[in-house]
């Protein structure tokens, strides 16, 4: 029993994990219409950025600077390349771009940093258990999760409040009509696409202060991701928000009983959500159809 | 694209096959142009003695791959430079393995078909290891592994045209096991990765724990790519064994151990394992770099003749990396295979694998007290094992106090216990 | 590969104009010839057997991909699971049950369609990026189930112990050999091809064809769309499926990463590569896609930006792939084509 409170919890840590990079995931998703496949590579990106400014910047200079380095770089895929193919209505034109925009920035990586592991050192502040009995809980963990409270807070009071974040709000529900009204939605969705990335590379910058640097980091994290979207219900930020927890803290409790299943678990949560209510938790019906 | 290779170390292994090529292809020339096969650097009259080398490039292997290739290819310019092998040039040429079996083969398979290399090396995975094992048996050739630890590759799957050269998983777990046992305790914990690797190892030290009268109080297979440990880890708190042995390999133990040192684990149950490996400990931050475990040949050995000067010059190559074992074992495999073609004074397959067996490595090539053979009956490599333990507050890259070099003959099963029976072909 | 051929709807009535029509059976005739030559001429251009089986085996499970995204308008990016599925039943049978190869591809492409043909539907059900999603999400299940049944599957390190053994004919026994093979690999993509081409020109193709197009209009009309997409999802899945049989034939070995999603992009892009509207568009792709593949990967380390070039310059130059381009391009100086072709 305590050992099943331990791993739900556990669960839960990372599930507030997963869903910050389901976020930067579902915003990109709903204004750029675009599945990222690079989405992990840019996480990768961010962290090897840090790595390297981490010398002159520390590890709290590195946090900030790094995600919009990382940005700065969506900036330029999205300028040059991902814009020139909205007006393609199918889907698998910008799948694929992101896809091969991931190998390149896996390979460039390697090439550039090398093959080799790095670790990227976290302040000795956050690097041991709060507790003796809970010590899974050490200041790291929840420092991700208070991380991830606090940017989903911060991009939450953006879409609410700030004017950029009303229309992009507006423009994930009709386009064309903002369009019309005289927002420039180009612009609208370059910012889009580089809040989606920031989130990326805060993700990435956690995920290496507590696994370390290797080129193909990104690869394991963005699947569950996807997930999370999946089951929280696309077009909705919340739901994202929501997924990501559900899915940490299922497979948490499932390593309980069964710790061969627990990658499956989160698969077959989504295979009976699609199968019960196919648009997710909070999806809106018809959306991107 | 990769104009920074200029500067960064581990792309010295691009050396001759580097950027003009990529641009060639990055113009987009025709099919002719990409059916060409790459030119060797070597310019001579004699027909090339070439070797095909699979190994990881990329995946999350590739930081080992990249290793091997670099001791592979550090030995090719060596030999190059002393006259080839029986007056011919000796060519490298090196595929990307991606640590997945099925690339590892279709690879080789080209390597074999249409380089017409005459033998083949490589691999740092088992499970490559073994599908190459048999793919090179189909087509009559000589495979070396260099890096799949694997006991079955000189076991119960060994095949007449396989030798190896790293050690076998048994003697990596019977380096260390009497320390671990003798020093932390009988109740054992194991984290070990989900492959074939691991999965020996733990039998290994599970056969060698039972003997001593130790128990096991509790496993877990994690899967390769494992992020998380943390579920794992709650599991051996409430254990409480005396040693957590990790069996994990590349990355993943890199994760494990950062995890354990955040819970502070380590700071209470001892934690060790078999293999230890220079890139890993180089990836670990200092807080996480504890715990005991073997290597299998290690840069500072002040005792052994001929280890510094290779050491210097490969630092100078490889602008001031320190070669780690999987260097060492690049460079003694493309040596034991010159070796092999001289004592045979042919490239048949039959020949050099006759030749190969029982060929002793010369100190030289060694780098390591003793004399390292390739074991007539199971075609294994008895090198020594360096057991000792990390040092937490070392700096690249002396990270890594080897407490005894043990001969591999204290520690590898006899070939009549290794399940191997050698059948040669007709 | 002499004249490409597309189905859209002007190309499906074409059936019945002689002089088109027989334009394309020689075409394919021709190309059919090439592809039986194939081990005599070959090595001459300085390939390998194996290659050319690898690249039909990549072109039958992109053509049958194909079937769904380019003729039905439905995005799955999860066909590595049905490609798997085959590969592992084939790997299975072989290795558990029965010694004879065809009955073994039969099983694998059996289970690997019954899969597509249990999972269309739930996919089926919602449309664009969402179906892909989906279809992603499907796939992976199957890649950790592969990965973690260890006992059955061989996990991690894949699935061994299997071979391509010999086929006994009355009088004739046939090593299976990489020629042999080559040719069974051929057989299976011809008889492949020509299932695909008999659906397209049939009523059920011209209803696939009518949904891409345009999908509101034929719900409108009464048509229950989500069942047509899931029937093209199970043919299509089947066709992937045999395909991961021969691919496991191939190497006598697989692995999840047969299962994995970086596989479905690569089908993706082999068929958006050659042309997804084109019916040999796949064909081309793959021939593309895998000879560019073999050579860099031995030339360069960075062989992954190259491939990522490729998805990259083709997504944004060659939208149409390189038939489509070819015709758009041949519409330009021969307005006799432009008139034929047009929508």
């Amino acid at each position: 029993m305590v050992l099943l409170l331990f791993n739900a919890f556990n669960g839960l840590i990372q599930g507030a994990f997963y869903a910050l990079m389901a976020l930067g995931l579902a915003l990109i998703l709903g204004l750029n219409a675009t599945i990222n496949f690079a989405h992990g590579a840019f996480m990768a990106l961010a962290a090897y950025f840090a790595f390297t400014i981490f010398p002159y910047t520390g590890f709290w200079g590195a946090l900030i600077i790094a995600p919009l380095l990382a940005a700065g770089v969506g900036f330029v895929v999205e300028t040059t390349m991902v814009r020139r193919l909205y007006t393609r209505k199918d889907p698998i034109y910008t799948l694929l771009l992101t896809f091969g925009l991931a190998l390149i920035l896996q390979d460039m990586i390697r090439t550039i940093w090398g093959a080799q592991g790095q670790p990227l050192a976290i302040p000795a502040m956050l690097n041991h258990p709060l507790s003796n009995t809970y010590f899974f809980v050490t200041g790291y963990r929840l420092f991700v999760v208070g991380v991830a409270l606090v940017s989903t807070g911060a991009l939450f009071a953006v879409l609410r409040f700030s004017r950029i974040g009303i229309r992009i709000r507006a423009g994930n529900s009709d386009l064309e009509t903002i369009a019309a009204l005289g927002v420039n939605i180009y612009l609208l969705r370059t910012i889009n696409f580089m809040i989606g990335i920031l989130f990326a590379g805060v993700a990435g910058i956690l995920a290496a202060g507590q696994l370390g640097l290797n080129p193909n980091m990104g690869d394991s994290l963005i699947m569950p991701a996807f997930v999370a979207i999946v089951v929280g219900g696309v077009g909705s930020l919340l739901g994202s928000l929501l997924g990501g927890l559900i899915i940490g803290l299922a497979s948490g409790i499932v390593t309980t009983f069964a710790p061969a299943a627990s990658e499956v678990v989160i698969y077959v949560i989504m295979g009976v959500m699609l199968v019960v209510r196919p648009r997710g938790l909070l999806g809106q019906e018809g959306l991107f159809e | 694209m990769n104009d920074q290779s200029n500067d960064m170390p581990n792309l010295g292994i691009t050396d001759h096959l580097g950027r003009r090529d990529l641009i060639k292809v990055g113009a987009g020339v025709g099919l002719t142009a990409l059916m060409a096969a790459p030119m060797p650097s070597w310019a001579a009259s004699e027909k090339p003695i070439k070797i095909g080398m699979v190994d990881p490039i990329t995946s999350i292997f590739a930081a080992l791959g990249h290793s091997e290739i670099k001791g592979a290819k550090f030995a090719e310019e060596e030999i190059n430079k002393k006259g080839g092998i029986m007056g011919r040039p000796l060519q490298l040429l090196v595929e990307d393995g991606a640590g997945n079996p099925g690339t590892t083969v279709t690879k080789a398979q080209r390597l074999v078909t249409r380089d017409k290399v005459d033998f083949l090396m490589g691999t740092v995975n088992s499970a490559s290891s073994l599908a190459l094992s048999q793919y090179a048996a189909r087509q009559n050739k000589l495979f070396l592994c260099t890096g799949g630890h694997v006991d079955s590759v000189t076991g119960a799957s060994c095949s007449w045209n396989t030798f190896r050269t790293c050690s076998t998983t048994w003697m990596l777990t019977s380096g260390d096991f009497e320390t671990l046992f003798k020093k932390f305790g009988k109740k054992w914990y194991f984290i070990t990765t989900d492959y074939a690797f691991g999965e020996s190892e733990q039998a290994d030290y599970t056969k060698q724990l039972k003997a001593a009268g130790g128990t096991v109080v509790g496993g877990a297979l994690a899967p390769v790519g494992t992020t998380d440990f943390s579920s794992y880890l709650i599991d051996v708190k409430a254990k409480k064994p005396d040693v957590l042995c990790l069996l994990l390999a590349g990355d993943d133990q890199v994760n494990c151990m950062k995890q354990i040192a955040q819970f502070g684990i380590d700071k209470k149950i001892a934690v060790g394992g078999a293999l230890m490996e220079l890139e890993l400990l180089q990836a670990l931050p200092e807080a996480a770099r504890y715990g005991w475990w073997t290597m299998e040949w290690y840069w500072n050995q002040p005792k052994t003749p001929h280890v510094a000067e290779f050491v210097s010059a490969y630092k100078a190559k490889y602008k001031g990396q320190y070669p780690s074992a999987r260097s060492w074992f690049g460079y003694a495999s493309v040596h034991a295979i010159k070796l092999a073609v001289e004592k045979a004074k042919s490239t048949d397959t039959i020949k050099v694998v006759r030749a190969m067996e029982g060929l002793v490595l010369p100190p030289e090539i060694a780098l390591q007290p003793g004399a390292p053979e390739y074991r007539a009956a199971d075609h294994q490599l008895i090198l020594s094992m360096f057991p000792g333990h990390a040092i937490p507050t070392g700096k690249y890259p002396n990270l890594f106090d080897v407490s005894a070099i043990v001969p591999g003959s204290q520690l590898a099963l006899p070939a009549s216990a290794t399940g191997c029976k050698m059948k040669y072909p007709a | 590969m002499s004249t490409p051929s597309s189905l859209s709807r002007t190309d499906a009535a074409a059936t019945t104009t002689n002089p088109k029509f027989n334009r394309r059976v020689i075409g394919n005739l021709l190309l059919g010839l090439v592809l039986i030559a194939v081990p005599f001429w070959l090595p001459l251009v300085g390939g390998y057997t194996d290659l050319a089986s690898r690249v039909l085996i990549y072109a039958l499970a992109a053509m049958g991909l194909n079937l769904l995204l380019g003729f039905t308008g439905g995005l799955s990016f999860g066909h590595a699971a049905y490609f798997g599925l085959g590969a592992y039943g084939v790997g299975l049978m072989l290795k558990y049950e029965t010694h004879n190869i065809f009955i073994a591809l039969l099983a694998g492409t059996v289970l690997g369609g019954a899969a597509a043909a249990l999972l269309g539907p739930i996919a089926a059900r919602r449309r664009g990026i969402y179906f892909s999603m989906i279809t992603i999400a499907i796939g992976q299940m199957f890649y950790f189930i592969a990965v973690r049944w260890n006992s059955f599957t061989g996990g991690y390190d894949g699935l061994t112990g299997f071979s391509r053994h010999p086929v006994h004919l009355p009088g004739l026994t046939l090593p299976m050999g990489s020629l042999d093979f080559y040719y069974m690999v051929l057989i299976c993509f011809g008889l492949g091809a020509w299932g695909l081409w008999t659906i397209l020109n049939s009523p059920l193709g011209h209803t696939f064809v009518a949904i891409r197009e345009n999908h509101k209009r034929l719900t409108f009309l009464g048509i229950r769309t989500q069942r047509y997409i899931a029937i093209s999802f199970a043919i299509s899945g089947t066709i992937a499926a045999l395909a991961g049989g021969l691919d496991a034939m191939y190497g006598n070995f697989t692995s999840p990463n047969v299962l994995e999603y970086t596989l479905s992009g690569n089908f993706l892009i082999i068929a958006v590569l050659g042309g997804m509207r084109n019916f040999w568009g796949p064909l081309v792709g793959a021939v593309i896609f895998i000879l560019v593949r073999d050579y860099v990967s031995s030339i360069t380390h960075n062989w992954m930006t190259v491939i990522g070039l490729i998805f990259v310059v083709s997504v944004l130059f060659f939208p149409l792939g390189i038939l489509g381009s070819i015709k758009d391009w041949r519409a330009l100086i021969s307005p006799r084509i432009r008139e034929q072709d047009a929508p």
